[in-house]
């Protein structure tokens, strides 16, 4: 497996395969250096509760950003992972909310086993997906032009969902404990115990990869995502396989709108915006292609935690929110830089 | 500038590439005026050289002379200015804009208007129609390109390369998708480049066409120079055992199948499209190797993907086995034991950037899903392995992505893929094409043993050798309509010939 040239360089240390290692893994090594270099300008940085804080945000985000990363991966792109997390985060909220809680959205609802919302807010999500598969595969719209009119389509559903004349639209609180310790509780045994939402993020990265490495969708997904042609020719059934990879991104936008949801303890029809496009940025800045049929899970962590590391990091380093904006555009574009390289050698 | 013997001299090029020596101490010496044909399998590193010469890629060490002087080319921009030009193997121009366009791109005339500049069309038009009258070029500057045939467009590369004032004109394989008059009309093109002092470096898998137009032949081997000859000194088998390192007795495999039942009927097919195939009546028996002959424009392909649901069919029927076969995708061909080795391998074949074993399994995964639902990969490697194995791809190890395999090898990748699906019928599509002497044989091997097995082999080649020496009967065509079907041992180049012309 391992080619033959590489036996040579790894009995010292050369300057070239030091350097080959450097662009191989540029985004790690990217990683790697934001967190000394802030950990040392700050101290405050490295506190373990900061960094479980980092991780639990991105919990909820690598879910939505594997989303994305499907499909990106299977050649197309998906522009209402936002909106539909936002969707699914108000519907499972509504149906949370404490008995006595004074302005809910529905007064009489019964306390429901904490399931059926849960349940109700994956399935809005899948239908989103469901639809953007549907229209892309079928009505052959382009992946863009689909998801930019579903994006919208969830914004103004949940929007409308949350709006109660006379008021108008409503953020939505005043959640049971039984579901927010879903998004701030722990698990474990005393002395030793994870946040819930990272364990979830886990799980779900865990089958993702599996799907993505272990399955026909997996492999067909890089088949399509790296020529479609061949693939139709291969007597892969695009259309199908298409139409499960939106699906997959819309039940992981409704998980992660549950547990945004969870993790603030409320929600309202702004929730999740712009969030479609921090979740390529991490897909991209992890090595997946926006043209298709490269792309691996890992490399989707790594982008979502640099992404997170660098918003957090701003934070405690003081700069102005305006600036933040500006030096994580700076990032975005110099990390993917950094990691075309690895492409760039072979031409 | 005194005498230069030489217009172009690449001296002792190296150049490596991780894993591989792609080029080792290759030495070439191109005079001005001349033809220099530069032969080799693929993989010999022919094209490597060339990518050298025109600054797609640097050379690791030794030495590149233009007219005497020692050059240098960071870019392909540097080589064309300086006066190297290259044809490439495959071309893409932008097909939705004009000839002209496409001719005078990254260099528009300008008219300036004070700071306003705007490209002058006029001039566009009129020096582009001066270069084509010049070459005896019967092309509109103002015709969308997509709207000509690739041998007008390369045509048009080879003005665009004269546009340049090129001293030196490097042809990657430039008849692979042209039709016999069409390859006479290059050659009348590139004679009159010679005359006009221009020297053309010329790549080609068809040794009788070198043989015809080059002065002098370049032979590599697995990145080395072999030789260079004269080109009237040389003949076929010697090319050829210069090229592969052993004399090959035979071009074709011996054929040890015997046809059978019929496996496979068409009846009066007709193209849901005009001008596509019409009323096709063919039937194809157990084991037997079924040609399919004609120029570029037979429709021979439009015909098979027809037949294997990639295209629409307007009347006519298909029985596989005796009975009635509906196929409209893929999916369904393969479900009648259909497989198809496409025409154009990089377009509609492989998989660039996934590995050899991913490639080989694409077409067959259902067979490794187990019953949690994922897939059996031991046995997927196992199959990969057994199988690139027996097509001896050479490849050092499942895992390499394929495009970093030669183009016989990616070919090879592709068979393997096919017939792990179990075919019963295989319908290749110019399966030799842009393929080297010795993996051809190997292919015409493949081909031979799978009709011995039983398979029904249907093969599209324009290569007439390649036809009548593999196929049990050939069928012709002229435009969409079947103008003959000749049994392979009566069939000569004449008679392919006549029926691939007449026209009804």
């Amino acid at each position: 497996m391992r080619d033959p040239a590489s036996k040579g360089s790894n009995r010292r240390l050369s300057a070239r395969s030091i350097r080959e290692f450097a662009t191989r893994n540029a985004i790690i090594l990217v990683l790697v250096a934001l967190v000394l270099v802030i950990g040392i300008v700050r101290n405050g940085f490295l506190q373990p509760d900061n960094l479980v804080n980092i991780l639990r945000i991105s919990s909820v985000r690598l879910i939505i950003a594997l989303g994305c990363a499907g499909a990106l991966i299977s050649g197309g792109t998906d522009l209402s992972a936002g909106r539909t997390v936002g969707l699914s985060a108000v519907i499972v909220a509504s149906l949370v909310q404490r008995p006595d809680y004074a302005s809910k959205i529905f007064p009489n609802l019964p306390t429901l086993w904490i399931g059926i919302p849960i349940l109700a807010a994956i399935a809005a999500g899948m239908a989103i997906g469901l639809t953007n598969g549907i229209v892309i595969a079928f009505l052959r719209v382009p992946p863009f032009i689909a998801t930019l009119g579903t994006m919208t389509i969830a914004w103004g559903a949940a929007s409308l969902y949350v709006d109660r004349p006379p008021l108008g639209a409503q953020p939505i609180g005043g959640l049971r404990n039984e579901f927010t310790n879903l998004g701030t509780g722990s698990i474990g045994w005393p002395g030793f115990s994870i946040p819930t939402i990272i364990v979830i993020a886990l799980i779900v990265f865990g089958i993702y990869w599996v799907i993505l490495n272990k399955t026909q969708l997996g492999k067909n997904m890089y088949a399509i995502g790296g020529n479609v042609n061949a693939a139709t020719v291969s007597g892969v059934n695009v259309r199908r396989n298409l139409v499960i990879v939106y699906t997959i991104a819309g039940i992981l936008y409704g998980i992660a709108g549950v547990l945004l949801a969870a993790r603030s303890g409320g929600a309202t029809n702004n929730y999740g915006q712009g969030y479609e496009l921090d979740a390529i940025a991490a897909a991209v800045i992890g090595g997946v292609s926006t043209s298709g049929g490269i792309g691996t899970v890992g490399g989707v962590l790594t982008g979502v935690l640099i992404f997170e590391v660098l918003n957090n990091g701003l934070v405690v380093l003081g700069v102005s929110a305006y600036w933040q904006q500006v030096v994580k555009g700076i990032i975005i574009v110099a990390a993917v830089a950094l990691d075309i390289r690895k492409y760039g050698k072979k031409r | 500038m005194s005498s230069n013997e030489f217009v172009l001299e690449m001296r002792n090029i190296s150049k490596e590439f991780p894993g591989v020596k792609a080029l080792d101490d290759v030495t070439l010496q191109v005079r001005p005026g001349s033809v220099h044909a530069l032969v080799g399998e693929n993989g010999a590193g022919k094209s490597t050289l060339m990518k050298c010469a025109f600054g797609i890629y640097q050379a690791d060490a030794g030495q590149i002379v233009l007219e005497g002087n020692p050059v240098s080319f960071a870019d392909t921009r540097q080589a064309l200015d300086a006066g190297i030009a290259m044809i490439q193997q495959e071309l893409l121009p932008v097909p939705q804009r004009s000839v002209m366009e496409n001719f005078w791109l990254g260099r528009y005339p300008e008219k300036r208007y004070g700071v306003v500049r705007i490209v002058d069309d006029r001039k566009m038009y009129a020096d582009c129609k001066a270069v084509f009258d010049d070459l005896g070029m019967d092309i509109d500057p103002a015709t969308k390109v997509m709207n000509l045939s690739a041998s007008k467009i390369q045509s048009m590369e080879i003005a665009q390369a004269v546009s340049y004032n090129s001293r030196v004109i490097i042809m990657d394989e430039p008849t692979s998708s042209l039709t016999e008059n069409e390859v006479q009309h290059l050659f009348s093109i590139i004679r009159k480049l010679r005359s006009q002092g221009v020297a053309v470096i010329y790549i080609s898998h068809r040794i009788e066409e070198i043989l015809e137009i080059s002065d002098e032949v370049t032979i590599m081997r697995d990145g080395r120079l072999v030789g260079t000859y004269e080109a009237n000194t040389l003949n076929n088998e010697f090319i050829i055992s210069q090229m592969v390192g052993r004399t090959l007795t035979n071009m074709f495999p011996p054929r040890e199948n015997t046809p059978g039942d019929v496996v496979l009927k068409v009846e009066h097919l007709t193209s849901g499209i005009e001008r596509s195939f019409r009323d096709v009546s063919f039937e194809v028996r157990k084991g037997e190797i079924f040609g399919i002959g004609g120029l570029v424009g037979a429709q021979r392909s439009e015909l098979v993907e027809a037949l294997f649901g990639l295209r629409s069919v307007r009347s006519g029927s298909i029985s596989i086995n005796g009975t009635k076969a509906v196929i409209t995708n893929p999916i369904q061909a393969k479900r009648y034991k259909l497989a198809l080795l496409t025409e154009e391998r990089r377009a509609t074949g492989i998989f660039p950037a996934l590995s050899v074993l991913d490639n080989t399994l694409i077409a067959n995964l259902e067979k490794y899903v187990r019953r949690n639902g994922l897939l059996d990969e031991k046995q997927g490697i196992s199959d990969a392995t057994r199988h690139i194995e027996m097509l001896r791809v050479k490849t050092p190890s499942v895992r390499t992505h394929v495009e970093n395999l030669s183009g016989g090898n990616q070919q090879k990748v592709i068979v393997a893929r096919w017939l792990l699906t179990e075919p019963e019928i295989l319908i290749l599509d110019e399966p030799t094409r842009g393929i080297d002497v010795g993996a051809k044989y190997e292919i015409y091997s493949i081909i031979a043993d799978l009709a011995k097995s039983g398979k029904s082999i249907i093969m599209i080649s324009s290569e007439m050798p390649e036809l009548i020496g593999m196929s049990d009967r050939i069928m012709v065509m002229c435009e969409g309509r079947v103008t003959g079907i000749l049994d392979g041992k009566e069939a000569t180049q004449e008679r392919i010939m006549t029926l691939a012309t007449q026209l009804s």
